[in-house]
């Protein structure tokens, strides 16, 4: 085929309703502090990987929120579970079990 | 003749029973060790740590020299049980051996000797020592025994009496187990003083008058009720040696073996080993660290103290939430009449319930930080503070310090948050990513004011130079004259940070420290009794609400003499006490700094 130097862009639309929630489900139940956060950033600001990396943990709420579980399981493996994010949290979110609590659920999934 | 009677079955099955379980067991553990952990134990053996360690044997598990120091009723209820039945048994063995009519001397022929034998006058042995010495000692140590069980009894209802607030809840097994237990010496009592009473001699102070009374009840009809309860006798101390393994009462065994592994210098691993199978055996679910853990006490958490989560880990009945949520404070194992390192078994099984996450920290920028002979590390909680950055800049300006802050731009974390998560690979790799960045500085002083990460430097990093948290540093500063200080007088409360206080076993530079700028009152529980802040990034799966019970708690306690200021040397425990505190929380740097008179003035 003829190399015209662009593409078609995979669809990257997601549908809510027929997205993979497992993850989601599995956190509602064992961490439901995660169903409070307002997504104010305040984690991924003070965050210690994110002082080297783009790490961003309220990307990993979105990320699981949409289903997106082959994201997600690349995005977690950079935090170092230092816990500030969890300090500065303004909603008590505790985000260092739901990282665990991620990985558990995908874990899972198999 | 081999005297024999129907009745000794029960007891010599049990007996025979128990034993192949301690040999089968030993020898599954100890040749389950891995070749290291193999050569230390047969090295030990023949080494001066093997009476080392017969003596702690005797000393803790007969004796039990630890339950005494920590409440003398509850120390002398167990000595009696332990020490009283070890001894009954020796001595019984030598008088059946006096006595015997045979060379023959089966095992339970000491124990139901009376019944075998009534008249106990062998001429050349009563000639030549005191007469009556056996019937007296052997009533005596059943006295002994029986003192400790009406304790025992007590203890049920009356618990404070013995230090306790709270006790273990127990399962089917250690019920069975118990009553049998409870019902073994009184039975022998009666036993005997029936027996003895029916034939008019053989017994001593205690079992023979009782007898005599007893025959004057009951008459002829005292023969059968003795034989009766030799039945009994037998079959308690039968069924008690069966359900003896599956109960809490298999530590009897297997803290012995426990003993001999700390001796020998085998230590937990990250993963179960031989060792951590021994010590979850060895639990004795005495319950004493219920009352200690502050999950329980202060937030109503009642299904995860040590000695749950060792049961549920031995009857492979634990789950991901129960691992996760408790603090890893250390108050259980610092009050752990055994010794178990109930910490490292917590990690061990958080391990298994981690996940197959696999951290990548391909990002950690290759730094190369200038060399400085004296290097400061703040931590991830210090950023979180800059109360406590801008007085440790200030008392190092003062000082004329010349030091390099590795971390300004960031830190990479010690490593502990991940091994508390049970991720040991994982933390090793930060853990490595740090090490190489501080190797880098080749500094001679490492400051932190984390005293997590100060405890990972010292247990983890293997540092070829001086690490020391900065109350330590600055206690240095002041002693060498490079500070001068103002004293005031204010009331300060001093909490020691687990990691510091029990983790580091640093507590007196703190305190001298603070002495110095401040009047110290005393607090309930200090030293390794402090309580943990509530904070601890060792604790995951609690609600907050829970969390700040458990900061309430230990704020009350702190408060309880009135102080005008709450210190700690621990940035976490600083934000962890200052959201819910009515008094100021101070670091003590933050407590250090404004005592410095006619300080420099520092140009932004």
């Amino acid at each position: 085929m003829k190399d015209f130097g662009y593409s078609i862009r995979k669809d990257r639309q997601i549908d809510y309703d027929k997205n993979d929630k497992r993850v989601l489900h599995y956190l509602e139940k064992h961490e439901p502090s995660i169903l409070t956060c307002i997504a104010c950033g305040s984690c991924t600001a003070t965050c210690s990987a994110g002082n080297f990396s783009d790490f961003n943990i309220r990307l990993v709420q979105t990320l699981f929120r949409r289903g997106e579980t082959e994201p997600l399981k690349l995005e977690i493996r950079k935090c170092m579970l230092c816990g500030k994010c969890q300090l500065v949290c303004p909603r008590g979110v505790n985000m260092r079990n739901m990282i665990l609590a991620i990985q558990t659920a995908i874990d899972k999934l198999k | 003749m081999i005297s024999f009677n129907l009745f000794v079955l029960p007891f010599s099955l049990g007996l025979i029973y128990l034993l192949y379980m301690i040999a089968r067991w030993w020898y599954k553990w100890i040749s389950a060790l891995n070749p290291n952990d193999k050569t230390r134990f047969r090295n030990g053996l023949f080494s001066p740590r093997f009476f080392s360690a017969v003596k702690e044997v005797f000393l803790e598990s007969l004796i039990h020299r630890k339950m005494f120091k920590r409440n003398a009723l509850m120390g002398y209820m167990h000595m009696s049980f332990a020490l009283g039945w070890f001894l009954l048994i020796i001595l019984g063995n030598i008088e059946s051996r006096i006595y015997s009519t045979t060379h023959i001397n089966p095992p339970y022929y000491p124990i139901f000797l009376k019944f075998f034998i009534h008249d106990k006058t062998v001429l050349w042995f009563e000639i030549y020592t005191v007469p009556g010495f056996f019937r007296f000692i052997m009533d005596l140590l059943l006295l002994f025994i029986l003192s400790g069980l009406a304790l025992a009894i007590v203890k049920r209802s009356k618990s404070r009496w013995f230090g306790m607030t709270r006790t273990t809840h127990y399962q089917l097994t250690d019920k069975v187990a118990l009553t049998c237990l409870w019902l073994i010496f009184p039975v022998r009592l009666f036993a005997e003083s029936f027996t003895d009473g029916y034939y008019g001699g053989g017994g001593g102070f205690v079992t023979q008058h009782l007898g005599n009374l007893l025959v004057l009840i009951f008459q002829e009809a005292s023969q059968h009720i003795a034989y009766m309860l030799w039945w009994t006798y037998s079959l308690v101390l039968g069924i008690f040696f069966v359900t003896l393994p599956f109960s809490r009462y298999w530590h009897i065994p297997t803290e012995i073996l426990l003993i001999f592994f700390r001796h020998f210098g085998i230590k937990p691993q990250a993963g179960h080993s031989s060792f951590s199978d021994v010590e979850i055996g060895a639990c004795s679910r005495c319950g004493v660290c219920i009352d200690v853990c502050q999950l329980g006490v202060a937030a109503h958490v009642h299904d995860i103290q040590a000695v749950y989560f060792i049961r549920s880990v031995r009857d492979e009945q634990v789950n991901r939430d129960i691992t996760l949520r408790c603090l890893v404070c250390g108050r259980c194992q610092q009050s752990c009449p055994v010794g178990i390192q109930t910490d490292s078994l917590r990690l061990i099984e958080r391990n298994i319930f981690s996940g197959s996450l696999q951290s990548d920290f391909g990002y950690l920028p290759p730094k190369t930080p200038r060399q400085a002979s004296i290097v400061y590390f703040a931590g991830c909680m210090t950023h979180l503070t800059p109360g406590i950055l801008r007085a440790i800049k200030g008392i190092f300006l003062q000082a004329g310090v010349n030091y390099l802050f590795l971390d300004e731009q960031g830190s990479v974390c010690c490593g502990r948050p991940m091994l508390l998560s049970g991720k040991h690979d994982q933390a090793m790799k930060l853990m490595e990513a740090n090490r190489q960045l501080i190797l880098a500085t080749q500094a001679e002083t490492l400051v932190t004011s984390c005293p997590i990460c100060y405890r990972m430097f010292i247990e983890m990093y293997d540092l070829p130079m001086q690490v020391v948290h900065h109350s330590q540093y600055i206690l240095e500063l002041i002693k060498t004259g490079k500070i001068p200080l103002q004293t005031h007088y204010k009331k300060v409360a001093y909490h020691d940070p687990c990691d510091l206080g029990r983790g580091s076993h640093v507590y007196h530079a703190p305190r001298e420290l603070l002495a110095k700028v401040s009047d110290l009152v005393h607090v309930k529980n200090e030293y390794e009794d402090a309580l943990c802040c509530g904070g601890s990034l060792g604790l995951y799966t609690l609600n907050p609400k829970k969390r700040n019970m458990v900061t309430k708690n230990a704020l009350d306690i702190l408060m309880a003499n009135q102080p005008e200021i709450i210190a700690t040397a621990c940035p976490l425990c600083k934000k962890t006490f200052a959201k819910l505190s009515d008094v100021e929380v101070l670091d003590i740097a933050e407590m250090v700094y404004p005592a410095i008179p006619d300080k420099t003035q520092v140009t932004a």
